[in-house]
């Protein structure tokens, strides 16, 4: 009865989205993330979204499911995160839900 | 657009705007719900139960006619704690009866029908719009701004959710912390409804809601649970956000595992995950509750925090409907004495603190004190699935009683005395 386990990419690829090519809804400020040790948006975003790649945050809001965590759980986030939904019609479309 | 004035701009189709538009429209009234996903609902999920009982006092028998899934008629309630668990159940068949106790139910589906219900009433729906903005004159809210649209209106409701950005911007409410929300994630799984009557001993249409409490959160503040819809389960983890950032795994691996777990893997075995979403519940109560009402504006549903979190018990469907009735209510008079102001909207809260909406926050205040309690994701679990085990265990050593299995546990558990009576004394006051 082995469930295999999914990987992050593979759960959002049953998810249907209309990314706006357009427009980043979230934006980082990948310099100040680099003060930031503790840098708990790499385990808190559901999505998986902000990961370490070369020693730097690394963010792609194509994916989001447009929770907010980051908007919250960032320490800094006044600074770094600028956050909003996408444009109206765009992104996460759920089909259940 | 900017030529018409709504009586009201209902920003939000989730349940809360949705109810309020229905209602004013039936008065009657110029209502405009405006949603920024492309239907009602594409935006939205939760865990997944509604009570029955809001709903069903606004429009009665709403099952016969709402894409409803199954009434809910076995309850569990799980402790686990590794490879171990102990559950307590309660079935009611009165609940499988109208006017049913609750229901599972899928937020595309529902969300769109009661939206449906408001266009129907005479209500304008208007998707794919993203609500930037109030606009202000002469300090009063008289509408929104949506990109490069402005409409006006003699009251705009924020209806927008846990994150509204409306009622931010407008002063209302001021940004929560990360303690005061939790993030949830949830997946579909589909699995044929015979199969999954079978798997959770359920006849016909019924449904069953289990939640989970120990490792399966791995000691982040917050739980699992599992709806039956027809044909298919919901499960996913709730999260305390601040305790979240702190636990230094990530929310995949969470899920992932939990789905992987004994207790688990039975149930979904074989199933086939249709979509994973994710969203914040406010969890805070009455300590993250903005004001409500200001000049031309009243704020309902989760975008006031209106979210009852026991723990064993999780509301807000009911909360964001009765809140928004009571929307609908303030609307109304106002319309009636002609006055929009912070004054004449004040009977917001008056029709409130008279439904169950503010009088249960009210009774439940204490409600996230206890749950804050990090006993309750560790030690707590970890106590009741052993001590389980060891009554159920037979392996020829010398017989104890009961009693003496208790206090021998207790004894090793590390726990207090002053610990358990006081918690559990809170327990069974606040919750
Ligand atoms: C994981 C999880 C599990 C839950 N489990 C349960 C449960 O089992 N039972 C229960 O009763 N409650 C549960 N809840 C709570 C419940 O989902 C909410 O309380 C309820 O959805 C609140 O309704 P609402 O109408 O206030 O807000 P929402 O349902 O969030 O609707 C807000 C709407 O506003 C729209 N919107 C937001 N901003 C804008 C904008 N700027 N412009 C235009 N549109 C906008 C959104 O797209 C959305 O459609 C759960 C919540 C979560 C996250």
């Amino acid at each position: 009865m082995a469930v295999a386990k999914m990987s992050v990419e593979q759960l959002l690829g049953v998810d249907k989205f209309l990314v706006d090519d357009d427009v980043a809804h979230i934006k980082v400020d990948k310099e100040l993330c680099r003060a930031c040790s503790p840098k708990p948006c790499t385990y808190a975003c559901p999505a998986g979204l902000y990961t370490i790649k070369d020693g730097e945050i690394s963010f792609d809001y194509a994916g989001c499911l447009e929770c907010g965590t980051c908007r919250v759980v960032c320490p800094n986030a006044d600074k770094v995160i600028t956050w909003a939904y996408p444009r109206g019609g765009f992104g996460v479309q759920f089909r259940y839900g | 657009m900017s030529d018409d004035r709504f009586t009201a701009i209902i920003v939000g189709a989730g349940p809360a705007g949705s109810t309020a538009a229905y209602l004013l429209a039936k008065e009657g009234y110029e209502v405009l719900l405006i949603e920024k996903g492309s239907a009602p609902g594409a935006k939205n999920m939760f865990g997944g139960r509604m009570y029955a009982h809001a709903l069903n006092r606004i429009i009665p028998g709403f099952w016969e006619e709402a894409p409803v899934e199954r009434p809910v008629v076995r309850e569990i309630i799980t402790f686990m704690d590794g490879g171990r668990s102990t559950s307590v159940t309660c079935r009611d068949q009165g609940w499988a009866e109208p006017p049913y106790h609750s229901f599972t139910l899928l937020r595309a589906e529902f969300d769109a029908w009661l939206a449906a219900k408001a266009e129907d009433a005479g209500a304008m729906l208007a998707c794919n719009i993203c609500v930037d903005d109030p606009l202000y004159e002469n300090g009063k809210v008289v509408g929104i701004r949506a990109g490069e649209d402005e409409m006006f209106a003699d009251v705009v409701i924020a209806a927008d959710g846990v994150n509204s950005i409306l009622a931010q911007k407008a002063g209302l409410a001021a940004m929560f912390s990360a303690g005061q929300v939790a993030t949830g994630a949830k997946q579909i799984i589909e699995l044929p409804a015979e199969e999954i009557g079978h798997r959770f001993g359920l006849e016909g249409e019924g449904g069953a809601a289990q939640l989970f409490v120990g490792d399966c959160t791995r000691r982040i503040h917050g739980g699992g649970f599992l709806y039956t819809n027809k044909r298919s389960i919901s499960l996913g983890l709730v999260l305390n956000t601040a305790s979240l950032g702190k636990g230094q795994i990530r929310v995949v691996d969470l899920i992932e595992d939990f789905k992987a777990n004994p207790e688990i893997a039975p149930l979904i075995d074989g199933g086939t995950v249709a979509e994973y979403s994710a969203h914040l519940i406010p969890e805070a109560g009455l300590g993250m509750t903005p004001q409500l009402f200001s000049d031309g504006m009243l704020v309902a549903g989760d975008a006031a925090g209106f979210v009852l979190n026991l723990g064993y018990i999780v509301r807000g469907m009911d909360f964001a409907i009765a809140s928004g009735e009571a929307a609908a209510g303030a609307v109304k008079a106002a319309r009636q004495s002609g006055d929009f102001s912070k004054a004449g909207l004040a009977v917001y809260r008056k029709l409130l603190s008279e439904s169950f909406v503010l009088r249960d926050l009210e009774a439940y205040r204490r409600a996230p004190e206890f749950t804050a309690n990090p006993r309750l994701y560790g030690a707590y679990p970890e106590f009741v699935t052993s001590l389980a085990s060891r009554l159920f265990t037979v392996d020829g050593s010398q017989p104890v009683h009961v009693l003496g299995k208790v206090w021998d546990h207790f004894r090793k558990s590390g726990l207090g005395l002053t610990d358990i009576a006081g918690d559990g004394w809170k327990g069974v006051k606040w919750l």
